[in-house]
């Protein structure tokens, strides 16, 4: 292979302000083709912004950016798009409603006449599924009716109907079985041998370490180093993300389980789990491992009364008796939801709203003492923002866990059960969640996580179980557990154990 | 929210008020003038309360018009039947309760979205109304209840008529509730986020209930100001005015997705529609003219509201 004249993607000297927080600080960026480049950094590094100037979304103060060596000025998505440089965002952009051949070629369809050309159509959307290793997508299937996998695919194929010289990869794996995530790395390397340049943008430093070729760190905004992915270890790129060493990232304080506060005999769900038993202690933290879809999620939303229950039994601080949610958190559980967004936080509402939503008083509700509560809780989390009025959207990802952590907190509960607290923040957050469940297990609250982060399962948890299918496994001691024999369960096969 | 965008409804009630009172003849501007749009926005205005906890729950009522038609049928003829005032105003506004309850409880029990269901009553309940009614208005003995808007208080001191002071009372306790209780907070918290809401323990659907029969009690309160305007049972009185009452909270800063809006905002909203009214009547503008401002005022405070979204 030749070596190229120009880099196919490059920018150089970026700089972007919002009044006064710099976003990005003199930035260079340079992709070649037939690349995956990762590009790093905790929320708020930079990434975000960097991603908006390329897409044409946000105009740089200053600064320039070249596609195969041609000025690349976009000023809108679609003029990016147009000129070569696609991005698929982790909520994707289909439209549900129609088609894999009508979402592939959408304002590009093909007609004679007026009319459209569906037999054209369909074979070339079917070449282009194939292409991408995908040829069991069915063009005809409504997008709705496909998994998030097959969507990320579809929304592939419509990138390189426009010509796509440069791919960005917003988190593409975060809601990806690994699977689903191993198949799509394999369609990343087709796409790579075709020489496109390809961004690709991840929290899951192991990902990145197989998949990727170079990669660049961003931190407040600068460029706080690049080079290598084989020849770096992820410690290295840790260091860079975060500026300083994180001691004890995974801290297990002496603990000594208290009496079982839940008691779970055969639970099974509607549609799932199936079947689940355990026994959670008080001043213990019980892990639960298994893949998306496994029933994780609904094991925990059973337990808090938000999802129905077929049959078994639940002993929640003796009460044996099904629960509505308001019952639960009377009894002393709380349920940390994994959708921020859409379920753990009320976006429009206030920091001081959403942190005492689950326990305000009765009577006159005097808004000066909520917002005392809700400052104490700031400077015990180290929350970060303006003040307890600040609405909840203006927080970062981090902060906004902290709150519905704080809610939990506010409310006092015995039993946490806490689904992916984790997924999506800064590690620097997520050093502190780590703190804050080692302490409140050791005051001698029950804590239940849910995580599919291995590490850190292994890392924070007294016990392990995991979930296959809707059956929980026998919960294990953490010592007689590693990440090949979890994730041997988490598929079913620990036969091979 | 910012101060700017809480007090935007004012502003621009200040803003249509000014134009009128520098455009429109001088008796617009005659504290006479101003206790007139006072009393004609008291119907409005009153039912917009229930409808904006109705709003900011992330709902709809649709059927608040063919409420107030009912409850003036049925105060009508509850004094037909020889029942004293107090008491028939009670069943008027007890009428309203009991279809808010209904609304409500085919909302929550069956799942069906609000629009649908209160577009369902707002035919069922004016059809009952015509029904009771013998499609005729029921002539009703003169009592001190059409006091209630009536132009010339008993007392200067008085200023404005009782129904007046009545919707300001009103006002001022709902304002409170929404913001100083917890079921008040729990009705933000189900707009915002419904699953937030189940999240923390909301009773989501008994919280949904009480929205739609306070809904209902503040429409059966406006139908009792609305009797006290025609002094008779009128079926198809209010045709209609559900779209007044949406648009008062719109343009008062209420969100159609839920989670915003304001009680000061929604009067204020009511307010603005009647100036405009007074204004081009006083100017002699034909009707069509009003309308067509009207509906200028709520398409610009809805893009304004979005605009301002967008900065955030």
């Amino acid at each position: 292979m030749s070596i190229p004249k120009h880099p196919r993607f490059a920018m150089r000297g970026m700089h972007k302000t919002f009044g006064a927080t710099i976003a990005l600080d003199n930035v260079d960026f340079v992709v070649s083709p037939g690349e995956i480049h990762a590009l790093i950094g905790e929320n708020g590094a930079g990434k975000s912004t960097l991603m908006k100037v390329l897409s044409g979304a946000l105009q740089p103060d200053a600064g320039e950016m070249t596609v195969d060596g041609s000025p690349f000025t976009p000023t809108s998505p679609l003029q990016a798009r147009q000129q070569g440089v696609v991005m698929i965002y982790q909520e994707l952009s289909l439209a549900p409603h129609l088609t894999v051949v009508e979402n592939v070629l959408l304002g590009m369809e093909i007609t004679r006449h007026g009319l459209l050309q569906k037999s054209d159509m369909h074979a070339l959307v079917q070449n282009a599924l194939a292409e991408l290793d995908h040829a069991d997508i069915d063009p005809h299937a409504r997008v709705s009716t496909l998994t998030i996998a097959e969507r990320q695919i579809v929304e592939i194929a419509r990138a390189l109907s426009v010509q796509c010289r440069v791919l960005v990869l917003d988190e593409p794996t975060s809601s990806l079985t690994r699977a689903d995530a191993d198949r799509l790395f394999r369609v990343m390397q087709r796409l790579k041998a075709r020489n496109l340049a390809i961004v690709y943008i991840s929290h899951f430093l192991e990902e990145i370490k197989e998949v990727a070729d170079q990669f660049t760190v961003l931190r407040d905004g600068k460029k706080a180093g690049s080079g290598l992915v084989a020849s770096t270890p992820i410690s290295d790129i840790v260091h860079l993300m975060v500026g300083r060493q994180i001691d004890d990232f995974f801290p297990r304080s002496n603990r000594t389980p208290g009496e079982p506060l839940l008691d779970l005999k055969n639970l099974a769900g509607d549609p799932l789990p199936h079947s689940a038993s355990l026994v959670l202690h008080r001043g213990e933290v019980l892990g639960i491992g298994g893949l998306i879809g496994a029933g994780r999620t609904e094991l925990l939303r059973a337990l808090f009364g938000l999802d129905p229950i077929r049959k078994g039994h639940i002993t929640f601080a003796h009460n044996t008796v099904r629960a509505t949610p308001a019952q639960r958190l009377a009894q002393g559980m709380g349920l940390l939801s994994e959708d921020r967004k859409d379920e753990g936080l009320a976006q429009s509402m206030s920091l001081a709203d959403n942190l005492t939503l689950s326990r305000l008083p009765r009577g006159i509700i005097s808004p000066r003492k909520l917002r005392a509560i809700t400052r104490q809780w700031i400077s015990r989390l180290g929350i970060r923002t303006s003040g307890p009025a600040q609405p909840i959207a203006d927080l970062s990802g981090g902060n906004q866990q902290k709150v519905a952590l704080a809610r939990l907190l506010h409310h006092d509960v015995a039993c946490l059960l806490l689904d992916e607290p984790t997924r999506g923040i800064d590690i620097a957050s997520k050093a502190d969640i780590y703190h804050l469940i080692d302490q409140l297990a050791t005051q001698g609250k029950a804590i239940l996580l849910v995580s599919s982060y291995l590490p850190e399962l292994l890392g924070i948890c007294d016990r392990i179980a995991v979930m296959y299918r809707g059956r929980l496994s026998p919960a294990r001691p953490v010592d007689k557990c590693s990440e090949h024999s979890l994730m041997l369960e988490a598929t079913g096969q620990e036969a091979a154990l | 929210m910012n101060h700017l965008s809480r007090f935007a409804p004012l502003l621009g009630l200040f803003m249509v008020y000014g134009l009128f009172a520098i455009l429109g003849p001088d008796s617009f501007s005659s504290g006479r003038n101003l206790e007139t749009i006072a009393r004609q926005t008291a119907i409005v205005g009153t039912a917009a309360l229930g409808m904006t906890l109705v709003i900011i729950a992330g709902g709809i009522d649709l059927s608040v018009g063919s409420i107030i038609a009912l409850t003036t049928v049925t105060i009508a003829a509850s004094l037909q039947a020889g029942l004293s005032p107090v008491f028939a105003a009670l069943i008027g506004i007890l009428t309203g309760t009991l279809c808010g309850l209904v609304n409500g409880l085919i909302i929550t029990r069956f799942r069906v979205v609000p629009f649908i269901v209160t577009l369902g009553t707002l035919l069922l309940l004016r059809g009952i109304a015509k029904g009771l009614a013998d499609e005729q208005k029921i002539d009703a003995p003169l009592t001190y209840l059409i006091d209630l808007l009536a132009a010339l208080p008993r007392d200067a001191w008085w200023i404005f008529p009782p129904g007046v002071w009545l919707l300001i009372i009103l006002a001022l306790l709902t304002g409170g509730f929404l913001a100083y209780t917890r079921p008040g907070k729990h009705i933000v918290a189900i707009g915002s986020n419904e699953n937030t809401a189940r999240l923390c323990g909301i009773r989501v659907e008994a919280t949904k209930l009480l929205v739609y029969a306070l809904a209902g009690t503040s429409a059966g309160i406006a139908g009792l100001l609305q009797f006290s305007r025609l002094t008779v049972g009128d079926p198809t009185v209010a045709v209609g005015l559900e779209l007044d009452v949406i648009a008062a909270v719109v343009i008062g800063g209420g969100s159609l997705s839920g989670g915003e809006g304001s009680v000061l905002g929604s009067v204020v909203g009511a307010l603005i529609m009647t100036v405009i009214r007074s204004g081009c009547s006083q100017m002699g503008l034909p009707n069509w003219v009003q309308e067509i401002v009207t509906g200028i005022i709520i398409v610009i405070a809805v893009a304004v509201d979005r605009l301002r979204h967008r900065e955030r």
